[in-house]
């Protein structure tokens, strides 16, 4: 990638030199990586590659062991919750197994984070809510609903909703389409191109998910041995060498993806 | 500084009305411009909306705009956007396609009466789903002893060592000290008439017939019966319970039986346990209080106690065993899809074992009177 390029676009995310050991186990060793305000990062690798660990060190959940992360040029690591909180209003999370609240209904899930954060009237709140839930898709009466009472795939949009609340600039998410079914998954990528063109959303995901990766995703770093591998668009990951990025790109599965993408870029032209 | 944002109501005369917006609509602004908005004085007729001011749109801010121009064409104005940057007005379409309703659908309680209803007719089905329990449970408890190969022994002796062994200490310590309170209760009174070494018999008895199945009954409640229901509670929301079921297993085999068993092995031996140890805190106290010697106490404990006082107290404990560990997996069981439910039927698990203990300790004390125990 040209270095020009990358000064010109501000880094939102700027990961430097991070380690992280439990233990004697070394997760990372040496990641760095930018992501670049408005476009769709994507994060991949083998299952216990470290990618879930590396997100939530950018979101302040966990601590590397050593080097920085800087997200909106501020430094992440270290930061007590008093400075976090400042962040955390500009970012939104979708967790992988969509950690809605349960004991509340999915409006109130979403309003909960309006009535943290700002001073709006209570039925503005409601009408607000009704609107972010309505944007990842799902009926009006869903949000009236319990999680318990939604099925996986409403359940995900109700959290990217949630996510949604305070119109993050920058969105993370963690395995957006693990348990979905095809038609939901598809929905899932669709929602993902939506909310980056039509609300100008930075997002990164980490997924392995390789139609999400070849649908969405206009830049895909891939972690392997504690380190990113590999890094470009999905069409340079697949002509890479290196023998992580190859397992991953050119096992059946890899090919096939690949190939679907390929004749839909075509009927598409 | 917060960021502005603001409107200004254009009246051109002779032209068409203009809705000026400018500045930051978003989140964080659309408190204040709401209330601008309720005061502006709309006039009727064409209406039109320069957006070319506005420098932030996010979703929460173009639902605002969206509403009130909503609002504007149910009272039949005719409204036009003009001047919106290309993707604030792409939003404002977004929002429009999306067909949201004005007003968020509204959960509705039901009226008084019908909530009296369900409330009652939701207890009633709660008791017959005990008496469910209860049997199925006893149909388990059969099926073992007929095939007591087919006891699951291991997860029977680790409950024995959580719910027993590891209660020791604290039921020991209650214990003892209740016998210190109870002698040090009687013990001026019995000054008054002399009768010093009967401190013997009150302590024995009241710790052997009552207070030592009870306190142990209440403490396993508490540490065992809280963690029953909590257990079955979160494999029930994390859906291990139908894992069990899909694999052939009965959830009763697995999780209710060991339970039971291991209370029944274990609240008699901690009975006779709290015994020596609340007899023993009320020899401390008659020996500091009232001056009874250790010995002197101990010879009147043979005269003091029959060994009816002994197993009046004893029966007791396998019935609260049962008690205990039905009440601590049933709530379990009954455990919902939240959070809060596991919370709130721990709760219910713990009051209604201690309440079903002591009204059983009230009709064996009947029972026993009636028996001339």
């Amino acid at each position: 990638m040209n270095a020009s390029a990358d000064a010109a676009d501000a880094a939102v995310i700027d990961v430097r030199g991070v380690h992280t050991r439990f233990g004697d186990a070394v997760v990372h060793d040496g990641v760095d990586l930018r992501v670049r305000a408005g476009e769709v990062f994507a994060l991949v690798g083998g299952s216990g590659s470290g990618k879930s660990t590396l997100l939530r060190e950018i979101i302040a959940l966990q601590q590397p062991s050593a080097g920085s992360i800087r997200v909106f040029g501020q430094e992440v690591v270290g930061i007590g919750d008093e400075r976090a909180l400042a962040l955390r209003r500009r970012w939104g999370v979708m967790f992988e197994r969509a950690a809605l609240f349960s004991s509340l209904t999915v409006a109130d899930n979403v309003a909960m984070v309006l009535a943290e954060h700002t001073d709006l009237s209570p039925q503005l709140i409601r009408e607000v809510a009704a609107v972010k839930i309505a944007l990842t898709g799902l009926p009006p009466d869903a949000g009236l609903k319990y999680p318990s009472e939604l099925s996986g795939g409403m359940r995900k949009r109700a959290a990217l909703a949630r996510a949604l609340a305070l119109d993050p600039e920058l969105l993370f998410l963690d395995e957006p389409t693990a348990g979905l079914d095809p038609l939901s998954a598809s929905g899932i990528d669709e929602l993902v191109c939506s909310l980056n063109e039509g609300l100008r959303l930075t997002i990164m995901m980490v997924t392995h998910d390789l139609d999400l990766l070849w649908h969405t995703a206009h830049r895909v770093a891939v972690l392997g041995h504690g380190r990113i591998v590999g890094l470009g668009t999905m069409p340079e990951l697949a002509r890479s060498d290196d023998a992580v990025v190859r397992q991953y790109f050119h096992g059946p599965r890899g090919r096939a993806a690949q190939q679907q993408a390929q004749e839909q870029a075509w009927k598409t032209r | 500084m917060a960021p502005e944002g603001g409107v200004e109501l254009a009246l051109a005369p002779g032209a068409p009305h203009e809705l000026r917006c400018r500045g930051v609509w978003s989140v964080r602004t659309i408190a204040e411009l709401e209330k601008r908005l309720a005061g502006v004085d709309w006039p009727a007729g064409e209406l039109t909306v320069d957006g070319s001011g506005v420098t932030v749109l996010d979703t929460s801010g173009a639902w605002l705009l969206h509403r009130t121009l909503a609002e504007r064409r149910a009272q039949g104005a005719a409204v036009r956007l003009q001047g919106f940057k290309a993707e604030f007005a792409a939003m404002l379409q977004l929002l429009a396609s999306r067909s949201i309703p004005l007003q968020p659908p509204l959960a509705r309680t039901p009226p008084w009466l019908v909530r009296v209803g369900q409330q009652t007719s939701s207890a009633l089905l709660g008791l017959w789903d005990y008496l469910a329990f209860v049997g199925e449970s006893a149909l388990a408890l059969l099926a073992a002893l007929r095939h007591p190969r087919r006891l699951r022994w291991r997860p029977i002796l680790r409950n024995v060592q959580i719910a027993g062994v590891d209660a020791l200490p604290i039921t020991g310590l209650l214990s003892f000290l209740m016998g210190i309170v109870i002698a040090y209760q009687g013990a001026d009174q019995l000054q008054r008439f002399g009768a010093n070494i009967f401190v013997v018999d009150l302590v024995a008895l009241a710790m052997l017939r009552e207070l030592s199945p009870l306190l142990t009954a209440i403490i396993v409640a508490g540490r065992s019966g809280s963690a029953y229901t909590a257990q079955i509670g979160t494999m029930k929301v994390t859906e291990e319970i139908d894992a069990l079921r899909t694999i052939g297993v009965t959830p009763q085999d697995v999780l209710v039986l060991p339970k039971v068993i291991a209370l029944v092995i274990v609240m008699p031996l901690l009975t006779v346990y709290t015994d020596v140890t609340g007899v023993a805190g009320g020899m401390l106290m008659a020996k500091l209080k009232l001056g009874v010697g250790y010995a002197a106490f101990v010879d009147r404990l043979d005269e003091a106690i029959q060994l009816s006082s002994y197993w009046t107290g004893l029966a007791k404990a396998p019935v609260f065993a049962l008690i205990v560990a039905l009440v601590g997996c049933h709530r379990g069981f009954q455990v919902g899809g939240s959070a809060d439910s596991v919370g709130a039927q721990t709760t219910v698990s713990v009051v209604q074992s201690i309440f079903l203990v002591i009204v059983t300790d009230a009709l064996f004390s009947i029972v026993f009177l009636w028996l001339d125990l």
